[in-house]
């Protein structure tokens, strides 16, 4: 019998609870079997939340747990580059356009909300094409998109890009922040003391990058890595198979989301990001320093449009770290749980994030503070 | 952030741009970082105003049929226990 396919089965369908249960002790079957214990690093924070929310972390054996990796765009952004943002939303006749998470942020001392009180026209857009309609809307400023993401993200820039340079449109600046995922976990694993031995990869990243961005990775580091989806049903499908994976000693790359996932991803996303941008040199990670070849910038040829260029003269930029208590790092490799930090909660709250994991609803400790109350890890 | 929606093709106009339905809210969105052709009542992930993909079909529903058969499979082991 051909049954059609309805919205409602993408969303209801891979959060039935009752598949949820019987993933549940499939799991703790193949887990018996385990000599090692599995540290899964869920490298995107989209998972996260996914994981806190629905409380999968608490229905995993004690064999198996999840550590909580870089993967939110507005949590890795230093302090510096979001100063850089309220600089130019001060220059006189400048609206300053942004994606919606990036506007309560604290920079060193104010957030983009904060400015947008004193005076600066600060808006937050829905799609990045609409920069381009508030640039023809208002000739008589300048229109500069703060541009943040990680490869998911990244080729509505550059489709912007696109746009922009057929347009004509003069008066659009770009200011790109976009980060890759493959190096903050190079950065990590390399550190030497993780002890992260799985993982389970982007979503929404690999259905631009693909599959193939991985499988460097887990021959590197002798570790399997699955592509999942962000519903309950796909993370705890994951888990078997990394369980799976791992019993056969695997260093293999395998995708769960296959629904949107393929080995070689959305190759058009992939030559629009190419046309329009280069890595950097350099890049400095909130919670993980510099790191090397980790962001994008746009290529020397579209300079004319690169707010880092054209206002570099207005641009602070004096690295700015983190508070001295903060252990992020150390809970990204694994080496303690947000409520291991003594700020947690007090000190340090979404209000008030003293670091990088606490910006936003992706980050750990964000997590931990707004579901960590519905758990039991907190008392582990 | 990252975090992207499968909706519902429900137009397509001659700029490329779509209206999608994402469980009742409908949205208007760019085609220009697909590939393949689109047809309206096909499933597409959609990201910032941009669709990003296209869903497999075939592959959805073949995930969804193991999901039922692993439900099936455990209610049936479930009954078992009752009756032992
Ligand atoms: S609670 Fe705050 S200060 Fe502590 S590790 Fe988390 S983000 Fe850093």
């Amino acid at each position: 019998m051909k049954m059609d396919l309805q919205l409602k089965d993408l969303f209801e369908g891979f959060r039935d609870p009752r598949v949820i249960r019987s993933l549940k002790s499939q799991i703790e079957q193949k887990a018996q079997k385990l000599d090692k214990k599995l540290y899964v690093m869920e490298v995107c924070g989209g998972h996260t939340h996914s994981i806190m929310k629905y409380g999968l972390g608490q229905i995993l054996p004690e064999n198996i747990e999840f550590v909580h990796g870089p993967g939110c765009p507005v949590c890795v952004m230093p302090k510096e580059r979001i100063d850089q943002a309220i600089d130019l939303a001060r220059m006189e006749d400048t609206i300053l356009v942004t994606l919606g998470d990036m506007i309560r942020v604290p920079g060193s001392k104010y957030s983009l909300a904060q400015v947008r009180a004193q005076g600066a026209d600060v808006r937050a857009l829905y799609t990045p094409l609409d920069a381009l309609k508030i640039a023809k809307e208002n000739p008589e400023k300048n229109v500069v998109f703060f541009a943040i993401g990680f490869e998911t993200t990244t080729p509505m820039s550059a489709a912007l890009m696109e746009q922009l340079t057929q347009s004509g449109v003069q008066n659009l600046f770009l200011h790109i922040n976009h980060v890759l995922v493959p190096p903050p976990i190079e950065a990590i694993m390399d550190s030497g003391d993780a002890k992260v031995n799985a993982f389970i990869a982007p979503s929404h990243v690999s259905v631009i990058t693909g599959a193939k961005i991985y499988k460097p990775l887990s021959k590197r580091y002798g570790t399997p890595i699955v592509v999942a989806g962000f519903e309950p049903v796909d993370i705890l499908e994951s888990i078997s198979m990394l369980a799976d994976m791992a019993l056969q000693n695997s260093d293999d790359t395998a995708i769960q989301y296959s629904r949107f996932v393929s080995d070689e991803g959305n190759l058009k996303a992939q030559k629009m990001i190419e046309k329009y941008m280069q890595t950097r040199e350099h890049f400095r990670w909130r919670g993980l320093g510099d790191i090397p070849q980790s962001a994008l910038k746009l290529r020397p040829e579209y300079a004319r449009y690169d707010a880092e260029v054209r206002f570099a003269e207005h641009l602070s930029d004096t690295p700015v770290d983190d508070h001295k208590q903060c252990i992020c790092g150390d809970i990204l490799k694994a080496r303690a749980k947000p409520f291991d930090c003594k700020v947690f909660g007090k000190a340090c709250t979404p209000g008030t994030p003293l670091g990088s994991c606490m910006v936003s609803s992706e980050g750990a400790c964000n997590a931990y503070f707004r579901f960590g109350n519905l758990t039991t890890e907190g008392q582990r | 952030m990252c975090l992207s929606i499968p909706s519902k093709v429900t137009e397509i106009d001659e700029h490329n741009n779509a209206v999608v339905d994402t469980m009742g809210v409908q949205r208007r969105v760019s085609l220009d970082l697909i590939s393949e052709p689109v047809k309206v009542g096909e499933y597409v992930l959609i990201h910032v105003g941009y669709a990003m993909s296209k869903i497999d079909e075939e592959d959805a529903m073949e995930s969804l049929k193991v999901y039922r058969e692993l439900i099936e499979k455990m209610e049936e082991l479930e009954v078992q226990e009752q009756r032992e």
